[in-house]
């Protein structure tokens, strides 16, 4: 028998998660660029540049990220108890890794020692896998668990972090070929990340998610690209090449870049993030009748 | 070693959702939330349909994905398999319920009662507030299970420590006991039948076994 026509009575299939509004989908979008941020600072220290200003900006995303945050949970007066499952919880090993990232930031900014920079990069990335792994180990969200969905989510955060800082390279890197770098490094960055983006929409596909998933996630896709990757592409070759002006080009570039990767976090945490809904191996046996086939309504894809 | 589970003959479900109400009454939970619920599925094409009943809650997983994710630890299973939460620890951040794939959990911010903002009398007595903005689930009325211990009666054997769900159900649809013991209700039960385990490609192990056709 084909278990074909399914009525979802009540709640049967996948439906859209409503605990996680805008604030915590902000913490998603903020904090993963504020931590890409940092990351890129760490790396465009190294080359001598002046990384200050870059440092409070991410810290300043962090933070704003983590009080969104604070505003969403139910019992804001015991955050701290976020800190007691260090084992096994990546929420708190995310939290756990902030006050190390404001304590290194802070002194970086304040003695401009190498060494503080080079730690508060480090955390910016740990930050961003951290918040990567928290949605990976959802496993009520398909959306979410899928393997490909945590490089993807690494990925976007570093490029934002490298769009910001191509945004605020026209006023800290004086040199064009520091700014030849910064472009060269955003570039590899989106590329990486747009990679990775079709990755997991196939991979999505392939496995099978809930249909609304699969839906709001198509649903920005090609703005994703045109938008959100090859136009800052495009601008970022400009500045490459050297045009007129070239070191100009890497601001709108950057802001769109960090527009597109604030969309696909926008869309995941919130209008992509459907619950796995119910299935059943078998259909009881009623009577003499025989058993009825599996049934998983709401789902796409291969599944 | 004990681990109490659920056994629940899909053949014997009728729908009638008694083991919802009886959910309610014991636990008192606010209007819109269901720690015990019966899903209706009709399937199959003209002529060839069919209509399933299927009741839910927490699975009580053996690898629960709440406890995993929870930043408090206010999420906690037990030697015996309940997965149980600290109301006072919990923040309300709504990852467990994020992780839960069974929509076993839910949180509510604000009082709420069934004839609006005044509750009733009964309401009024069983209202919890430390309840509000934390995330809850079905216990299994766990605090019945602990009962036994003190009275040393048998849950699943003897209603007064059994869950009301199982006490309620009016076609013995739903049984419960220790799996680890072998001559146990569910025990044997699941011995003499073919059953399975929602979602057991997510490796959460759950604690609640769907009886579809004898052995």
């Amino acid at each position: 028998m084909k278990a074909k026509t399914l009525k979802a009575g009540n709640r049967i299939g996948p439906r859209q998660q409503h605990h996680w509004d805008w604030r915590a989908a902000s913490n998603f979008i903020a904090g993963g660029a504020g931590g890409g941020l940092l990351a890129f600072a760490a790396l465009a220290s190294l080359a001598g540049t002046d990384v200050r200003a870059l440092l409070l900006g991410g810290m300043a995303l962090i933070g704003a990220g983590l009080t969104c945050v604070w505003f969403e949970i139910g019992k804001p007066w015991r955050a701290l108890n976020v800190y007691r499952h260090l084992a096994t919880s990546w929420m708190t090993r995310e939290a756990a890794v902030a006050p190390l990232l404001f304590a290194s930031g802070a002194a970086a900014v304040v003695t401009g020692h190498i060494a503080f920079v080079l730690l508060t990069g480090v955390c910016g990335a740990a930050f961003v896998y951290a918040q990567a792994r928290i949605l990976s180990a959802d496993k009520g969200i398909p959306a979410w668990r899928h393997p490909r969905c945590r490089p993807m989510l690494v990925a976007t955060g570093l490029a934002e972090g490298a769009a910001l800082g191509a945004v605020a390279s026209p006023f800290v890197i004086t040199s064009a070929a520091g700014q030849l770098a910064v472009a060269a490094v955003t570039l590899g960055l989106l590329l990486i990340r747009v990679l990775l983006w079709r990755s997991y929409l196939a991979g999505l596909r392939a496995d099978g998610a809930p249909e609304g998933s699969l839906r709001a996630l198509a649903a920005v896709d090609g703005q994703f690209l045109k938008f959100g990757n090859l136009l800052p592409a495009a601008l970022l070759l400009v500045a490459a090449l050297g045009a007129p002006l070239a070191g100009l080009a890497l601001i709108p570039a950057g802001l769109i870049a960090v527009g597109g990767g604030w969309l696909i976090k926008y869309t995941l945490v919130r209008r992509a993030a459907f619950t796995q809904g119910f299935a059943l191996a078998h259909l009881p046996v009623r009577g003499r009748g025989p058993a009825g086939a599996a049934v998983k309504p709401g789902w796409g894809g291969a599944s | 070693m004990t681990r109490y589970v659920m056994a629940i003959d899909l053949r014997r479900c009728v729908g009638c959702q008694t083991c919802t109400a009886a959910c309610k009454n014991a636990n008192a939970t606010p209007p819109g939330v269901q720690w015990r619920r019966v899903l209706d599925i009709e399937s199959g094409e003209f002529p060839d349909v069919r209509r399933s009943f299927v009741p839910i809650s927490c699975m009580h997983c053996d690898e629960p994905p709440c406890e995993e994710v929870c930043p408090t630890t206010a999420t906690k299973k037990r030697a015996d398999g309940l997965v149980t939460i600290d109301y006072d620890t919990c923040i309300g951040c709504a990852n467990c319920v994020m992780a839960c794939p069974y929509e076993a959990r839910s949180i509510v911010h604000e009082a709420k009662f069934a004839y609006g903002d005044t509750p009733i009398a009964s309401e009024s007595v069983r209202f919890d507030p430390a309840r509000i903005s934390v995330s809850m689930k079905c216990t299994f009325c766990v605090d019945r299970i602990d009962e036994a211990a003190r009275t040393g009666q048998v849950p699943g054997r003897d209603p007064e420590v059994t869950p009301a769900c199982v006490n309620s159900c009016i076609s013995g649809a739903m049984s419960f006991g220790d799996l680890d013991d072998p001559t146990s209700n569910v025990s044997r039960l699941l011995a003499g039948t073919q059953s399975f385990r929602m979602h057991e490609e997510l490796g959460t192990g759950p604690g609640v076994y769907y009886i579809w056709d004898k052995g």
